[in-house]
């Protein structure tokens, strides 16, 4: 660490977050906090000093993006490259909530359903006769017709 | 209609298949450059072994040239130094080194035993100019066109196929822009 670093009163607690948002690009699941690579050293230092100056964290943040790319931030900014990143779970949960919903919708009318909507009771005037009707081998062999 | 209900799982799991595929190709250690199409960096730096006589990017305006990133202390600079050698020998594109938190005296004694291909050799000693260049391991180099804009970052030594493949025909593409 530089003399001129350890000299200026920082906010040891906003250093230390910031540090640990940010990645060590030699050793790359280690955050600058983290790591002892010596490039790590000099980047920490980068940023005591920034912060020594009074910039804020997004200033310091642009400064390390703007020279090492996004990689540089364990989280990534939503943009155009990274939003299926960030939706893709959230799209994928759909997905699956989606396909529950129809399977347990088909369960409970006892067969696959057009443009119906789903009715608790099951009491659909168009399949009243399913409900009071055909032995469940039956309502298979017609839900494959259907199908 | 029910075939469906396999196929789309089956290309679903296909498709992230693929993704997944094609990341195990990737190289962690390659981290695309932000600076590629952006003007490079100025800095003034300490010319090895001239006294503290000060050199800058600037000096290259109107050249295509080559900023390389070495140190006594890189293992793999040293596997592409005979290349260099070679470069200079041909005349095909200027060299600049750059040693990176290297002792100077070390990086002179280095360039004595290996050959000192560079037309200048500049000391950043503190490695502030390195991180301005986001260089973030030994060697890298940057390809500079005739308006002082990186054009192409290489991470990591160069090879024969790659000075053939990439390097030089970028040059010539280079050489044959106009000056502003």
């Amino acid at each position: 660490m530089s003399a001129s670093s350890t000299n200026i009163p920082i906010d040891e607690d906003r250093y230390q977050s910031l540090a640990e948002e940010l990645r060590c690009l030699v050793c790359q699941n280690q955050s600058l906090a983290d790591s002892s690579a010596e490039l790590a050293g000099d980047l920490r230092d980068e940023v005591r000093e920034q912060m020594a100056s009074g910039r804020s964290n997004a200033e310091i943040k642009d400064f390390l993006v703007a020279r090492y790319g996004d990689f540089v931030l364990f989280r990534p900014p939503v943009k155009q490259t990274t939003w299926a990143l960030w939706a893709g779970p959230f799209a994928l949960l759909a997905t699956g909530a989606g396909a529950w919903w129809l399977v347990q919708r088909r369960q409970r009318l006892g067969g696959p359903s057009g443009t119906a909507a789903p009715r608790p009771g099951g009491s659909a005037p168009a399949r009243a006769g399913a409900e009071a009707g055909p032995e469940d081998a039956e309502r298979e062999k017609a839900r494959r017709l259907l199908d | 209609m029910r075939s469906l209900r396999f196929i789309i799982p089956l290309l679903l799991f296909a498709a992230i298949g693929m993704f997944l595929y094609k990341g195990l190709s990737n190289d962690p250690r390659i981290i695309p450059s932000p600076l590629v199409g952006k003007p490079a960096p100025d800095f003034s730096l300490p010319i090895l072994g001239a006294d503290g006589r000060a050199w800058g990017p600037e000096e290259m305006r109107g050249k295509v040239w080559l900023l390389n990133i070495w140190g006594s202390w890189c293992a793999a600079c040293q596997i592409e130094h005979p290349l260099f050698n070679q470069i200079a020998r041909d005349g095909t594109l200027p060299l600049v080194g750059l040693a990176w938190k290297d002792d100077p005296q070390a990086s002179a004694r280095w360039l004595d035993r290996l050959g000192d291909p560079y037309t200048v050799v500049i000391s950043d000693i503190q490695g502030r100019a390195a991180i301005d260049y986001g260089v973030y391991g030994a060697p890298e180099s940057f390809l500079i066109d005739k308006r002082g804009v990186i054009r192409f970052k290489q991470t990591g030594p160069f090879s024969p196929e790659s000075i053939r493949d990439t390097l030089m025909p970028l040059v010539r593409e280079l050489e044959a822009e106009p000056e502003t």
